[in-house]
């Protein structure tokens, strides 16, 4: 119980820490804030959010209900094709898109010079980013109200069909109402990680929180306001984290009735037709069409960037997200079996609150956590200097703590799930079970424990460890100095419009992005659950 | 195995009594079940006769040996006690073969092959040692379960609600396998359920249990025909309790007669033997105790029946409104609000003091 308080108080301590930031304001940065920086970042925010929302949730649940309600062909390729694009940081679908659609790139130039067309929209705006981010976050919603309508679709649609209602009203009135909590989770998952975005925005320059934080960091030097801005961006996520906790409560997983595989819906080979060509075309987008291109990009520079730096940079990435993994797993489990000593509604509730980094963006954690660290520091290097005669400068702060703590919090959850499931497996009668047979608490762990976690364990590891290779901000603002990663290097090379020498670091945290999306659909476990 | 003793046992959780002053010997060798409702803290005392839950009064014995005493008890691994769980709780990553051997851990390997064999041909899975337990249907868990706990040769075995996952028809046919299988392994064995025909099919002791004190212990035909009180009388078999009056020690007038027979009243705190004469009584009647005959002068209006293939069981309504139950065969069909001949046919009487 102690153990899983004091995790609770470390994910707490970004919010209390960039929360206080306002006892110490700083009147001509705030001033400067409120008129000419909040008002856009705010108006950004919600465009952004209504876009990606409605994206998201049109994309989500129609790929949903098509491909789990549904029969045409390549149904059963895209069931899980359609999943792909979470192996793509919205980062790099961005780049992709600017390079493809941008008025210099392919495209374009095609057009104008060999039909004389002009006058494509501008990818470079609102709506630009709206595309790329629903393109890049459909999934949460797709995965999530597949599950639902394939647990419950074909029986509520059958009883809606016995009281008279045509299968188009039947959609709309039972199987989507019904499904809402979950489409609902898989939506506020989605909105997270666009509050959550960094790379994606800075690469079109698209102003908000997140690009806000890093700018008041790095080019105003600002600690303050890259907090005060960070307590407003928790406020949004807040929004989010409620609502999606609410739906979550309101998953009721009853009983699942026969599967809807012997009883889907038989289009008519037009509408077939049209299902394929609109499932195949948002893959294309969405996974197809800007892995090829990455790979084409990368081929061009091959040879001048694949050299001593480029590996520097992956063996950066692996150790990090290795050392981050074998962090959360371990943290994960401790708070696993805390739960499952002293099991209770605080219990629960402690394990909860511990997990719900998982919703704070990497700019508001890499600020809540450097700020006490610094703080931390100082007083370390004061006691230095006052006991020992001990001088210098940092102690903390320019090592990976921060950076790995960071981390910690961000991805508990990502650990937590799959372990504390697997947890759950090991009922108590199967710890009394090997009590009767004679054996010891440490036979207990090892004979009978750790075999069955094995798979969560792994699970568990492999997820962390791609989304910390996956992970921009976080590492971006708080890595010391000689620590920069493949997603660092993306950063970089796009911030100059590179796109070439960006895309070779893509396609490796790409090619590692597609490992735990296997395991998914090998498993049929749930990314964030 | 080993002879298995309570000796008035309680035990109390957060200021609520489980169960209180619990006393039975299980001889060595013999099938014991406890039997009763849920909540009545059968499966309390099972978790301190396995070594889960500490005792606050008494002392539990197995072969001699004290086990458990207030403030101390044997580690449940080193108790030498097998268990069946309700879930069956198999190890979902081992193998058939390698559940059952689980328990067999430091003894030579070509002894433990031969255990786990024997074990799998007694419960009928020879052919299934390499499948996991997932592969297999409830019925067969069930007995890799019980292969499992018998393996290490237990002192004691203990089953908790051994086949209430099981449906209907697999569970009576179960029931009758387990005790064959316990038999042959000359196992002591004490069973929780809260379904008698169970209890009686595989146990040769019952322990009816009531609010966490054992109402009575004895075989399966005593609790039947000889139950010790009302809530045993109820809870046990079907049948209906009428009014009498005690006209000696051997004689009780009812409703539909006399009675002749020993009187053995319900002993209350106030003894056993007061009541000799004319005093007011409880009358309990089975089915099988009120038999048809066309030719009885005593009549009973057909209240309610219900079919059972071989017999009809009909509820009565006897002249003075009081309701009797009473089991005839089948070809005496008769109609609902007819009245029929019947005749008392009582071997025990059984007689309850009115308060």
């Amino acid at each position: 119980m102690l153990f899983a308080l004091a995790i609770t108080a470390l994910v707490l301590v970004p919010v209390v820490v960039t929360f206080s930031s306002f006892a110490q304001v700083d009147g001509d940065i705030l001033a400067h804030l409120a008129e000419f920086v909040l008002p856009e970042l705010v108006g950004n925010t919600l465009w952004l959010m209504l876009g990606v929302g409605i994206g998201v949730s049109v994309l989500g649940v129609s790929l949903a209900w098509l491909t789990a309600m549904c029969d045409f062909p390549g149904r059963r390729l895209f069931d899980w094709a359609l999943l792909l694009p979470l192996a793509l940081p919205a980062y790099v679908t961005a780049f992709v898109a600017i390079g493809l659609l941008d008025f210099t790139g392919p495209l374009q130039t095609w057009l104008r010079e060999g039909w004389g067309i002009t006058g494509l929209p501008e990818i470079r705006s609102r709506g630009g980013v709206i595309l790329v981010m629903s393109l890049a976050l459909y999934p949460y919603v797709y995965l999530i109200a597949k599950n639902a309508f394939a647990t419950q679709g074909a029986i509520a649609l059958e009883a809606a069909q016995s009281l008279g209602l045509s299968r188009t009203q039947g959609f709309f009135r039972v199987a989507l109402p019904m499904a809402r909590p979950w489409i609902a989770a898989g939506l506020m998952l989605a909105l997270m990680e666009t509050l959550a975005d960094f790379g994606t925005m800075a690469i079109f320059n698209y102003d908000t929180f997140t690009t806000a934080i890093y700018k008041a960091w790095y080019s105003l030097f600002s600690l303050a306001a890259a907090a005060q801005l960070a307590s407003i961006l928790i406020l949004f996520v807040l929004v989010a984290v409620v609502f999606e906790q609410r739906s979550r409560t309101r998953m009721r997983y009853g009983a699942v009735g026969r599967s809807a595989a012997q009883r889907r819906i038989r289009l008519s080979p037009a509408l077939a037709g049209l299902a394929f060509l609109y499932a195949g075309t948002v893959l294309a987008i969405a996974f197809l069409i800007p892995v090829v291109q990455l790979a084409l990009w990368a081929r061009t520079v091959l040879a001048d960037d694949l050299d001593s730096r480029y590996w520097d940079f992956a063996w950066h990435s692996v150790l990090l997200a290795g050392i981050g993994a074998l962090m959360v797993v371990a943290v994960a489990l401790l708070l696993a079996y805390a739960g499952r000593q002293r099991p209770g509604t605080a219990m629960t509730w402690t394990q909860r609150l511990a997990t719900l980094g998982y919703a704070f963006p990497g700019a508001v954690l890499a600020v809540g956590l450097f700020i006490p660290v610094a703080a931390l520091d100082n007083w370390l290097i004061d006691r230095g200097r006052s006991w020992f005669g001990f001088g210098g400068t940092e102690i903390l702060k320019g090592t990976l703590l921060v950076m790995l703590l960071a981390y910690l919090v961000r991805f508990l959850a990502v650990g937590f799930g799959p372990i504390d499931s697997g947890l759950h497996r090991i009922t108590r009668s199967i710890d009394e079970a090997a009590r009767n047979l004679g054996s010891s608490t440490t036979a207990l762990l090892t004979r009978v424990h750790l075999p069955i976690l094995r798979a969560s364990l792994l699970t568990a590891a492999t997820l962390t460890f791609v989304d910390i290779m996956k992970e921009m901000p976080i590492t971006l603002m708080t890595r010391p100095f000689g620590w920069d990663t493949l997603a660092v290097r993306v950063f970089e090379m796009t911030s100059e419009g590179e796109w070439e020498r960006a895309a070779l670091p893509s396609l490796a945290i790409v090619v590692a992005g597609i490992i735990p999306i296997i395991l998914l659909t090998w498993r049929g476990t749930r990314p964030l659950d | 195995m080993a002879e298995l003793i309570l000796d008035s046992v309680s035990q109390s959780y957060a200021a609520r009594q489980i169960i209180a002053d619990l006393s039975f010997t299980l001889p060595e060798g013999m099938i014991g079940c406890l039997l009763g409702p849920s909540g009545c803290g059968k499966t309390t005392a099972l978790r301190c006769i396995s070594g889960f839950e500490p005792i606050q009064t008494g002392e539990i014995r197995i072969g001699g040996e004290v086990v458990s005493r207030p403030g101390w008890m044997l580690a449940a691994e080193k108790r030498r006690v097998g268990m069946v769980f309700q879930d069956y709780a198999l190890f979902p990553h081992l193998s058939v073969a390698d559940n059952v051997g689980f328990g067999l851990r430091g003894q030579p390997s070509t002894e433990r092959l031969a255990r786990i064999d024997e074990l799998l041909a007694l419960v009928g899975l020879a052919g299934h040692a390499g499948q996991f337990p997932h592969q297999l249907s409830g019925g067969q868990q069930q007995r890799v379960a019980l292969a499992r706990a018998l393996a290490p040769r237990p002192r004691l075995i203990l089953m908790d609600e051994p086949f209430s996952n099981l449906d209907v028809e697999l569970r009576e046919r179960l029931s009758l396998e387990v005790r064959d299988i316990l038999k042959r392994e000359t196992t002591t064995a004490l069973i929780v359920t809260h379904d008698q025909h169970e209890a009686f099919a595989l146990a040769d002791w019952v322990g009816v249990m009531h609010e966490g004190r054992i109402q009575q212990w004895d075989t399966p035909y005593n609790l039947y025909h000889e139950p010790a009180n009302r809530f045993v009388a109820d809870f046990v078999g079907q049948g209906a309790l009428l009014p009498g009056e005690v006209i000696n020690d051997h004689l009780v007038e009812i409703e539909l007669g006399v009675l002749n027979g020993h009187i053995p009243v319900e002993c209350g705190a106030r003894g056993c033997d007061e009541c000799v004469r004319s005093c007011h009584v409880d009358v309990l009647l089975r089915p099988d105790d009120i038999i048809h005959d066309d030719d009885s002068l005593l009549l009973a209006e057909v209240e309610n029946k219900a079919f059972r293939g071989a017999e009809f069981l009909y509820t009565l309504k006897l002249p003075s409104g009081q309701r009797a139950l009473s089991l005839v065969p089948s070809h005496h069909n008769h109609a609902i609000g007819e009245k029929i001949g019947i005749k008392l046919a009582v071997d025990h009487v059984v007689a309850f003091r009115r308060e």
